[in-house]
């Protein structure tokens, strides 16, 4: 599914081969962002409630382990089994031991990123268990055998003619027919029938309230509703930085989220599970996989306050021209590209230089997370884990040494004013700086240290004359 | 009033004449500006790259350097954010430093916000449409403007300020505050994607028919102005202390 190989450069050039279909894609994204700053708008407390958000999310990371402790007692009060997992793989086994004891053929998903990041699918396919993911966006790429390419709209990066065609193949549907209505429909009666037909249902967790032990999923087709109260077994999948005190503070929260993530005013569903239906079981799996790591470092701990919302990879200029599938990690754009190197800087150290630093997830992240000053401090690791390619290391290594030699960076930087304008245009064609179309600036016969320096003489000179003609 | 002029290195080489608008238009302002010759880059392309020890390095020299001025000032937004903004992540404990942070200043908000600049030194016509480009450090981190993703009234230094400019016609173009893909080393570093950002932001000034892209950043400039000059555009870039001083006509 995801490949740790991806390199951002390359996978982005890849993608922008095709200008049209890149031009597209950034349209229909900017266009989300717009619809979220015109609800944004209209909330005349929309900073004091992220202001708030921000201070509840940053408490609660305070005291996470009597907050996760009150949350498992007061969940167990209500009879769900709670799970503690310390990876990926734990995660996954205790999922499968559910559903293995239970004689689980078939399991719906819905709204689980986690249950990407922790490899969920291939693990229970390889064990016999038939996976079927049910949130639209989601279904579109379990088809495709792909891993989503955005978190909150999974499938953005497909227009409706490709996912007709896909239908055609996968589901029968009439050729050629794009009708986004026909398609949605059909593609909700083949789900009917693995909703009907399923033994248990898992979902993902928005938040979790440790006042209540209870936790909330919000969708907006209702998916997570029929997996839950259809099949008698209910799996939940949460990170543990999904806790949040109590149920007053919810509030808050939901009225970001979906502004953020789609600008609409709330989500269709916001459901509260408490409990097992009855005669049925309700397992909440609490995963750590990295998590507790991340909140031990003063620099990058803040990025647990994230409540996925995918506003910041609708800002991100880089991430609306390059897709998901040119970022390494499973989540993209600026909450992956601090997530990422955070796990392992080796396999995703390339997602901390896909940055123009221009700022703009951090001021439309509803949680305040400093998203790009994250993949600065990330850069840092990567610089002094060797990790940066050679040839940019040296080029580094020698700015710094001439930013401490004024007099050698002036000449260095004559030399080039006095070079680049005699080599031949083919020599420069295959930089970096022009090799995708753009031609150097003009390259000026003094420097403005040389012209101030000129002027001064110049001052000083006419200074002296008119002295010595005062004096004679 | 002592002014140290902090001209960063890639303008001092390829920008001479913003760096000299600057410098004459604080000197037509009754400024004493120096230019300290010991100056070299403020460290921001060794920070970006996660070189820590070189951006303390270049840290201490910059403090060392202009530590003694009443105030510094630069005609750029981004080395002066990253002065103003970034230092504490090196030299958080350098008292100089600290002493000098409140001191540096982008050129625009020292007109503004020092000088409380209410009319330009020499009368300044300029009768032609510009097109805002707001560079994202001047704007989400020195608050040059209100970053269209804030809930917050609306304001814009560089607008203001060309209200002082006779003739010349202001226009914002649509996306108004979306990074032109320059982003420092970034634009060597992932060359198609900068490109293709710089290509689309070029198209969104064009849009407003404004003859020229007018900013307080000479590093955006250059970036769109080399796609400007490859595919042979018509639409110029031009740094506003280059209209303020009167010498935009001439570019
Ligand atoms: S980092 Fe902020 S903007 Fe990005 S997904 Fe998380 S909460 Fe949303």
């Amino acid at each position: 599914m995801k490949d740790d190989s991806v390199k951002h450069p390359q996978a982005a050039a890849e993608f922008l081969k095709d200008r049209a279909q890149a031009k597209w894609h950034d349209s229909a994204i900017w266009w989300v962002r717009q619809k979220r700053d015109a609800q944004a708008k209209q909330l005349p407390e929309w900073e004091e409630l992220r202001r708030l958000a921000r201070e509840i999310k940053a408490h609660t990371l305070s005291q996470l382990d009597d907050y996760l402790a009150q949350f498992e007692a007061n969940a167990q009060k209500n009879g769900v089994t709670v799970h503690w997992a310390a990876d990926a793989d734990e995660h996954n086994r205790i999922v499968h031991d559910i559903l293995a004891a239970r004689q689980v053929k078939k399991l719906v998903k819905s709204k689980s990123m986690l249950t990407e990041e922790c490899g969920l699918n291939p693990y229970l396919e390889q064990r016999g268990i038939e996976v079927v993911d049910t949130d639209l966006g989601e279904r579109i790429v379990q088809l495709r055998h792909e891993a989503p390419s955005h978190i909150v709209m999974p499938a953005i990066h497909l227009k409706k003619e490709q996912i007709s065609e896909l239908f055609h193949k996968e589901l029968g549907t009439e050729a050629g027919n794009n009708d986004p209505t026909y398609l949605t429909h059909a593609a909700r009666a083949n789900l009917r029938e693995h909703f009907l037909t399923a033994d248990a249902g898992l979902t993902g967790v928005n938040f979790a309230i440790a006042e209540t032990g209870g936790v909330v999923v919000c969708t907006n087709e209702g998916n997570a509703d029929l997996g839950t109260s259809l099949p008698p077994i209910h799996i939940a999948s949460m990170g543990l930085e999904k806790i949040i005190p109590k149920l007053e503070h919810l509030g808050v929260f939901t009225r970001l989220l979906a502004r953020s993530a789609i600008g609409s005013p709330v989500t269709t569903y916001t459901s509260h599970f408490h409990q097992a239906r009855p005669g049925g079981e309700m397992h909440i799996v609490i995963v750590d996989n990295g998590r507790s790591d991340i909140l031990g470092n003063e620099d990058f701990y803040q990025s647990l306050r994230c409540i996925r919302c995918g506003a910041c990879m609708n800002t991100c200029p880089v991430y609306r021209r390059s897709s998901g599938f040119s970022y390494s990690y499973i989540i993209p754009g600026p909450i992956g590209s601090t997530l990422g190197p955070s796990r392992d800087m080796k396999k995703h150290g390339s997602m901390a230089f896909a940055c123009s630093t221009c700022g703009s997830c951090s001021n439309v992240c509803p949680v305040k997370i400093n998203l790009h000053e994250q993949l600065v401090l990330h850069r840092k690791k990567a610089f002094d884990q060797n990790l940066l390619p050679t040839g940019k290391k040296m080029g580094l290594l020698a700015m710094r040494f001439l930013t401490q030699h004024p007099a050698l960076f002036d000449l260095g930087g004559k030399v080039m004013r006095k070079v680049v304008p005699i080599i031949p245009e083919s020599l420069t064609r295959h930089s970096a700086w022009s090799r995708a179309g753009r031609d150097l600036p003009p390259m000026p016969a003094q420097s403005f240290k040389e012209q101030y320096q000129q002027r001064s003489q110049n001052k000083k000179d006419k200074q002296d004359k008119k002295d010595k003609e005062e004096q004679q | 009033m002592k002014i140290g002029l902090f001209i960063p290195c890639f303008i001092n080489e390829l920008f001479p004449h913003v760096a000299m608008a600057t410098l004459e238009l604080l000197e037509s302002l009754d400024c004493e500006v120096d230019y300290p010759l010991q100056q070299s880059c403020c460290g921001q392309p060794l920070a970006n790259n996660g070189d820590s020890k070189g951006a303390c390095d270049a840290a201490k020299r910059f403090t060392d350097v202009f530590h003694q001025y009443d105030y510094v000032v630069a005609p750029s937004g981004s080395c002066v954010s990253h002065v103003t903004h970034h230092y504490d992540w090196y030299i958080a404990d350098n008292r100089d430093y600290q002493q000098l942070k409140p001191k540096v200043y982008e050129i625009i908000e020292f007109l503004q916000d020092v000088l409380k600049l209410e009319k330009l030194p020499k009368p300044v016509y300029f009768p032609h449409k510009v097109s805002i480009h707001q560079s994202c450090h001047g704007l989400r981190e020195l608050h040059h403007a209100s970053p269209s993703e804030l809930m917050m009234p609306y304001h814009s230094r560089l607008e203001s300020i060309l209200k002082l400019v006779d003739g010349v016609e202001v226009a914002l173009p649509e996306r108004r505050d979306e990074c032109c893909g320059f982003g420092g080393t970034f634009c060597v570093d992932e060359p198609e994607l900068s490109t293709a950002m710089g290509e689309d932001r070029i198209a969104q000034h064009e849009a407003t028919g404004a003859e020229f892209i007018v900013g307080a950043d000479p590093s955006c400039l250059m970036h769109m102005g080399g796609i400007i000059r490859h595919q042979g555009k018509t639409i110029r870039p031009l740094h506003i202390v280059e209209i303020l001083t009167g010498r935009g006509a001439a570019a």
